[in-house]
């Protein structure tokens, strides 16, 4: 190991230890390694999204020559800049769209000039309710009917499956009966309220079974953090 | 005050201990319990298995270092089968932090155990660009659109797996690993059902139960935390046996996960039996 | 105007979308592709405006002399300094060329060393938490109680090995019993049931949504007319 494995496994064990302290209770180590956290994560992804994105995908669009600043090798960076100039020139011009958006959204950061946001805000929620119309209703909407609408009494090569049609019968009913409780213009009475009733039996299953997988999810993450500890235990003994 | 209201109250720092021993005790002895495929593991494993040599395969790392014990055997699994299948693996990630995880699979498995796999030939490392579900918008209809070069910075053009590749049904599976939103839910949105291409990936065990609406129709296969990642080593071992010693990585924690398990079951059997002969005590004290 | 535009620009955007998933030729193909292309730099945007947040936040409680001003120091140094590394790639190859993140380049080092085990060990906390939560809140009070925590069992033992040993000895007609299966059932059918029905009424409610903030009547994202 160099200098720089000794580093990262001293540095990465004394901050899980810091974090680990909360479990006692609050105290300045914590507070330590929290606070580090948030800046060092906030910086990390302004760094990747400025050189993964800002760079390649708008200054090198706009200013093809730019490529040529930030790769070794020179042959590469003229390719490179061969086919971004290959890109028709208005949508690569275009790209001074997002860039002049991109600078309006940073005026939140000064309360007199942050209406200005508001134009890159509506092209963010213009752009997500347009992909989030489209694509929940298919996915999400149609494509769960189409789903749900299964044979109530199932036939299969040996012949008449009761585990099949006891599933599918759960599974239409199960939607049904929980859509039904979801469905809040009609009082929750009658044969309405007993759909609704089985409804929420419904959803309790889904979420006791949320619950389970939350639970092994936790434990799973645990077991790695102990596992990097151990790693690290055993290289100083 | 008796034994029953004492447990009842008794310091959360000792069930923390108790959890904390029910997870390093099984890690010291190193205690390895069996695991069986399920048929929704099986399934991606069937659909890598039966898609013909050199197929693209695009790998998308949609995970962070938080859940690494959860999410990293599961991308490693997937590479190396598609590495022992023959496929074109394509790496990219829609987080930002994808992209470090997606390095340190082709670290430990592809370099390690593929010494032949040819870089830009066998596989590549795409790497992150931001902007969400934006970006698997933006690469289905034009991948060099967005991607102009490789995570190197070198000409996306100069690498012969690229050829053939310029838009995302141009596919024949697309993989991602995610622990989150975007994830494996917005590459079903985005480019599953808009594309008509497989989709298929592991999730972390929190997310996988909200992702059972769209097996199998939507998503051919799913993996669920750490024990759907066993259970992918598991098939994999079944069929290729020599690689049963390097595909053991989620294997391995199931026997602390297992203990672990334990533990929580008994707290909640314990914390009920408590309950109810508290509640019967005061129902009882109420009616004297 | 301060108010029309961003409705404008919200209308058209959204709009042309819709229509590209139902005329998915030019010149909505490329307009599809082009707005994707701009929303994803915008988001590097975004990523600027948290951290510059970020910072305003903490020069604040600097100034203001707030208790935890040390810890937002710790903030500001981590911030800065994460921040150097990675936009001047040190330690990478000569000058800003090469990969930001790879092997050798402190920011590389920074990723490994803070990064990940505090991204790591702070979600791994709630395991304990988790486990609290069961000994003391996970209680059968109620019928729906109990369905919740039954269901929660049978997942919890049956996706471990434990289960398959429990019951593996049950005979063939009575195999549906035998854990995993029972477990692997929950998953696929009530499990299924209830998450579709909630994933029908969320997606409902982003399509109305959606169709709201397109037409303009939802403006609130728009904050107050000053």
């Amino acid at each position: 190991m160099n200098f720089s494995d000794y580093f990262v496994l001293w540095v990465g064990g004394l901050l899980t230890l810091m974090i680990f302290s909360f479990l006692y209770r609050d105290n300045p180590f914590y507070k330590f390694a929290e606070h580090l956290f948030v800046g060092v994560s906030a910086a990390y992804w302004m760094v990747v999204g400025f050189w993964t994105t800002f760079i390649p995908n708008l200054i090198g669009s706009i200013y093809p020559p730019s490529v040529s600043w930030f790769t070794a090798n020179p042959e590469e960076a003229r390719t490179v800049i061969a086919s971004l100039y290959d890109q028709m020139w208005y949508w690569r011009y275009g790209r001074i769209v997002p860039l002049i958006l991109g600078c309006m959204l940073l005026t939140r950061l000064a309360p007199k000039a942050s209406w200005m946001s508001r134009w890159p805000m509506a092209f963010i929620i213009g752009y997500a309710a347009g992909t989030n119309l489209t694509r929940y209703l298919q996915s999400d909407f149609v494509a769960q009917i189409k789903a749900t609408l299964v044979p109530l009494i199932v036939f299969n090569e040996a012949g008449f499956s009761l585990g099949e049609t006891i599933s599918n019968i759960v599974i239409v009913f199960g939607v049904l009966s929980a859509l039904v409780y979801f469905f809040f213009s009609k009082e929750h009475k009658g044969w309405f309220g007993g759909t609704a009733r089985v409804g929420i039996w419904v959803l309790m299953v889904a979420f006791g079974a949320a619950f389970g997988y939350t639970v092994m999810a936790r434990i799973s993450l645990l077991i790695g953090r102990m596992n990097f500890l151990g790693s690290w235990l055993g290289s100083v003994f | 005050m008796t034994f029953i209201e004492k447990m009842q109250a008794i310091d959360r720092r000792i069930i923390f201990l108790l959890i904390a021993l029910a997870v390093i005790i099984p890690m010291v002895f190193k205690l390895v319990i069996p695991v069986r495929p399920s048929p929704i593991v099986q399934a991606i494993f069937d659909k890598i298995e039966e898609l013909p040599s050199g197929s693209k395969v695009l790998l998308s790392f949609d995970y962070g270092p938080a859940t690494v014990p959860e999410n990293q055997p599961m991308a490693d699994g997937l590479a190396r089968h598609c590495m022992i299948r023959g496929h074109k693996l394509y790496l990219m990630a829609v987080w930002a932090t994808g992209e470090a995880q997606g390095n340190i699979t082709i670290e430990n498995v592809i370099a390690k155990e593929f010494p032949d796999a040819v870089y830009g030939e066998d596989y590549i490392q795409l790497g992150y660009k931001a902007g969400n579900q934006g970006l698997i918008n933006a690469i289905f209809t034009d991948l060099k659109g967005m991607y102009t070069t490789d995570a190197g910075g070198v000409d996306i053009n100069s690498f012969p797996m690229m050829k053939e590749v310029n838009t995302l049904p141009d596919f024949d599976l697309i993989l991602c690993i995610g622990s989150g939103k975007p994830g494996l839910k917005e590459w079903v949105q985005f480019a599953g059902d808009r594309g008509d291409i497989p989709v298929s990936g592991g999730v972390t065990a929190v997310e996988a139960p909200l992702l059972y609406p769209y097996y199998p129709k939507q998503l051919l296969g799913l993996m669920g935390g750490l024990q759907g990642a066993a259970q992918f080593e598991a098939a994999l071992v079944k069929k290729y046996p020599q690689y049963k010693d390097v595909s053991s990585g989620a294997v391995i924690l199931m026997g602390p996960q297992t203990v672990a398990h334990l533990v929580i079951i008994a707290f909640v059997i314990i914390g009920n039996i408590g309950f109810f002969v508290l509640r019967r005590r005061e129902k009882r004290a109420r009616t004297e | 105007m301060r108010r029309e535009i961003p409705l404008f620009i919200t209308f058209i955007i959204g709009t042309a979308l819709v229509v590209a998933l139902f005329i998915p030729h030019e010149p909505f193909r490329e307009l599809d592709h082009q707005f994707s292309v701009w929303f994803d730099i915008i988001a590097v945007f975004a990523f600027i405006l948290g951290g510059g947040n970020l910072l305003r936040v903490h020069v604040d409680r600097i100034t203001r002399k707030h208790p935890d001003r040390i810890y937002s120091m710790v903030t500001i140094v981590g911030f800065l300094g994460t921040l150097l590394i990675g936009l001047f790639k040190f330690g990478g190859d000569p000058g800003l060329t090469g990969n930001y993140i790879a092997q050798g380049t402190w920011f590389k080092v920074v990723y490994d060393a803070f990064f990940v085990p505090l991204g790591a060990t702070m979600f791994s906390l709630l395991a304990f938490f988790v486990a609290s939560a069961s000994y003391r809140a996970f209680r059968a009070k109620t019928r729906e109680a109990t369905i919740l925590l039954i269901a929660a069992f049978i997942i919890l033992v049956g996706r471990t090995p434990l289960g398959y040993y429990l019951t593996f000895w049950l005979p063939e007609p009575l195999q549906f019993l035998h854990i995993p299966n029972l477990s692997s059932w929950i998953m696929s059918v009530p499990n299924l049931a209830g998450q579709r029905a909630i994933m029908i009424g969320i997606a409902l409610g982003i399509i109305a949504t959606s169709l709201k903030l397109i037409l303009g009547i939802e403006r609130s994202y728009l904050g107050q007319e000053k």
